[in-house]
């Protein structure tokens, strides 16, 4: 039993990392960036829930909502003011501007909120299921993590491919001036696809700390740095191979952390995500580019 | 007298503005103007300068994004120390055994540098970079988790705890997991520290005037066609990177050597520091060695500067950041700046 329970919580953590996950595969996607400030936008979303629900004592819904919407606009705001003059320039030029809004988010929220952990009260009020005689107890935030986990990539999955921006942000991702000549719109489109990814770090960060009740600020860097290697690792780009990546990512964490060393654990992930990358160098489903010469 | 090609000068300015720093930070020591916070700077900024040009052989002249540069420190810092605290009693001479710590420090990492290469270097762009962070976690994670100790019988090693060492009673634990390395003899200052950048700089900037530096910068700029003539493509990134990581030893050798307790945090060998370090290569120009030198301690020396506003220092520090940012790379501004009289750069020659 011990074994099914570390795998569950494993999965549940999992979830977590690909919904982060799939924030980062879709931007990179679409803008061809590593947007380093997605964990801290995760941070921020927490915070707002924190404030919402523990200091003005608003029902959790409502603040998830309002969570969902600030992030969301945050995103919007961010792409617009750092990362869109950037367009078209070195992608590394683009990185540094990520690591300075990363900055500035963990800075901004350390002078807000102080350095000091608050503790999170979880906005999931439902209680545990006790399976096998109550051997195996899976709590509330476990089922909500891993139901909004699939929930939202059988949203985004159907969105993408159903919808017209859907399908424009598969236009813009596979070729950006094609895409262009044929009407869509770029810019809106990289906005709506920040404006999602931002969206969906709001969510995972109200289920990341429900789940580890400490929020400080710089809650969201790691999780962000791990969620990031669980895109890379199921195929950056590819909506199920972030799924995919963030819950195996998530079960090895938890495994090596029960079985192995809690110290080693993070080693552990790594290793393994490099194994992976060298038999097979774009990640589980990554697609394989040919070169042209 | 003989007429000195233009790449001899720019050298020559490169090793004359870090000369000429040496000496005004000598005279402002010796009139006290210096105010002990920043005197206490002056060392991690020499270790600040040889990371950031050792990144930006990898970066910037191999082309490669690397975010594992401070794994590369780890290694040296813990090598060299754990070699100085053994030896201390074994070799009396403070230089002496600096110089040696000097040559571990150098050549593990080096080794470290040529072990992930070699797996490493098959990727390419984003996933390279993650693989590199990846490995830099690693090895800050595994010195985490490491107890090494001495006692009259040899060395005994862990990966549990101390009493797992199973040692005798005149045994020294050296490495002690988290707690780390302490009672590190403090051998680096200023002088050396800047002795260590001049020759970081030089082996660096011949690397790069080099036949192999040329054969490197082509893989950078193209590699099939570098391929294409003759360039044997595995020896030169292999070159550079491990060349790349044995200077980041070097630098982790001068943090280690000054301070009395060395510890791997995510602050001082996370990916975070290696992060840090790839802002100052690129903010300073990709390639550039003397930008890298500039911006490593311009931007090291920011946050201290501001420090009169108190807590928002971090804070501005990151809006000048993106500010800095957009306002090199922007295509928009670039196009305005090219446009102003007053702000129009002078036409340089494409230099490295």
């Amino acid at each position: 039993m011990g074994f099914l329970s570390y795998l569950i919580s494993g999965i549940s953590l999992g979830s977590v990392y690909a919904i982060i996950a799939l924030g980062y595969t879709m931007v990179y996607g679409i803008a061809k960036m590593l947007n380093f400030a997605h964990g801290d936008v995760i941070m921020i979303g927490s915070y707002v829930v924190f404030c919402a629900v523990s200091v003005m004592g608003m029902p959790p819904g409502i603040g998830i909502l309002i969570a969902v919407v600030v992030c969301t606009v945050l995103g919007v705001v961010i792409e617009r003011i750092a990362y869109k003059p950037l367009r078209g320039t070195s992608p590394l030029a683009v990185l540094i501007t990520a690591i300075g809004v990363s900055y500035f988010l963990q800075n901004a929220a350390l002078l807000i909120f102080g350095a000091g952990a608050k503790s999170f009260t979880s906005v999931v009020n439902i209680p545990a299921l006790k399976l096998a005689g109550g051997a195996l107890s899976i709590s509330g935030e476990t089922m909500v993590t891993i139901g909004a986990c699939i929930v939202i990539v059988i949203a985004l999955s159907c969105f993408v491919k159903f919808t017209k921006s859907g399908r424009a942000m598969l236009a813009v991702s596979e070729d950006r001036q094609a895409a262009q000549l044929m009407g869509i719109n770029v810019n809106g489109t990289i906005a709506l696809t920040f404006a999602i990814g931002s969206a969906l770090a709001a969510i995972a960060g109200v289920l990341l700390c429900s789940a580890y009740p400490n929020l400080t600020p710089y809650t969201g860097s790691m999780p962000g740095i791990k969620a990031f290697t669980a895109a890379v690792f199921g195929g950056i780009g590819s909506i199920p191979g972030a799924m995919i990546g963030g819950i195996l990512l998530g079960v090895i964490e938890n495994l090596s952390k029960a079985y192995i060393s809690t110290q080693l654990s993070d080693a552990i992930v790594f290793a393994v995500l490099i194994v992976v990358l060298l038999v097979k160098p774009t990640g589980i489903l990554g697609k394989k580019v040919s070169e042209k010469v | 007298m003989r007429k000195l090609s233009k790449t001899t000068v720019n050298n020559l300015i490169t090793y004359g503005i870090v000369i000429f720093a040496y000496i005004l930070v000598q005279i402002l020591l010796a009139t006290g103007s210096l105010s002990s916070l920043l005197e206490g700077l002056l060392v991690p900024l020499c270790t600040y300068v040889i990371l950031a040009v050792s990144l930006n052989l990898t970066v910037g002249v191999l082309g490669e994004l690397s975010l594992g540069h401070a794994g590369f420190m780890c290694v040296g810092a813990f090598s060299s120390a754990f070699f100085s605290v053994s030896m201390q009693e074994a070799i009396a001479s403070d230089g002496l055994r600096f110089f040696l710590a000097l040559l571990v420090g150098a050549v593990c990492a080096g080794l470290f540098g040529i072990l992930i290469g070699i797996p490493v270097l098959r990727l390419r762009g984003d996933y390279l970079a993650i693989v590199t962070l990846a490995f830099g976690e690693i090895i800050k994670n595994i010195i985490n988790a490491m107890y090494v100790g001495r006692d009259s019988s040899g060395f005994h090693f862990s990966m549990k705890d101390t009493t797992s060492l199973g040692m005798a009673e005149d045994g020294q634990v050296i490495l002690k997991g988290p707690q780390g390395i302490t009672g590190t003899p403090g051998d680096s200052n200023f002088t050396i520290g800047v002795i260590l950048v001049l020759i970081t700089v030089f082996i660096v900037l011949n690397l790069v005037h080099s036949r192999a530096g040329r054969a490197i910068m082509a893989i950078r700029d193209n590699r099939i066609a570098a391929e294409s003539v003759g360039i044997n493509i595995t020896k030169y990134k292999m070159m550079a990177f491990a060349i790349s990581a044995a200077l980041a030893g070097v630098a982790g050798v001068l943090y280690a050597h000054n301070l009395s307790s060395l510890t791997a945090t995510s602050r001082n060998f996370g990916y975070n520091q290696s992060i840090m370090i790839l802002v100052f290569v690129v903010l300073g120009g990709m390639g550039n060695i003397r930008g890298s030198i500039i911006s490593a301690v311009v931007l090291t020396l920011l946050p201290e500067m501001i420090r009169g506003v108190g807590d928002y220092r971090m804070l501005i520090y990151s809006v000048v950041l993106i500010a800095m940012m957009i306002f090199n790379w922007s295509p928009k501004i670039k196009n305005w700046r090219e446009a102003h009289p007053l702000l129009k750069r002078r036409k340089r020659g494409e230099e490295a």
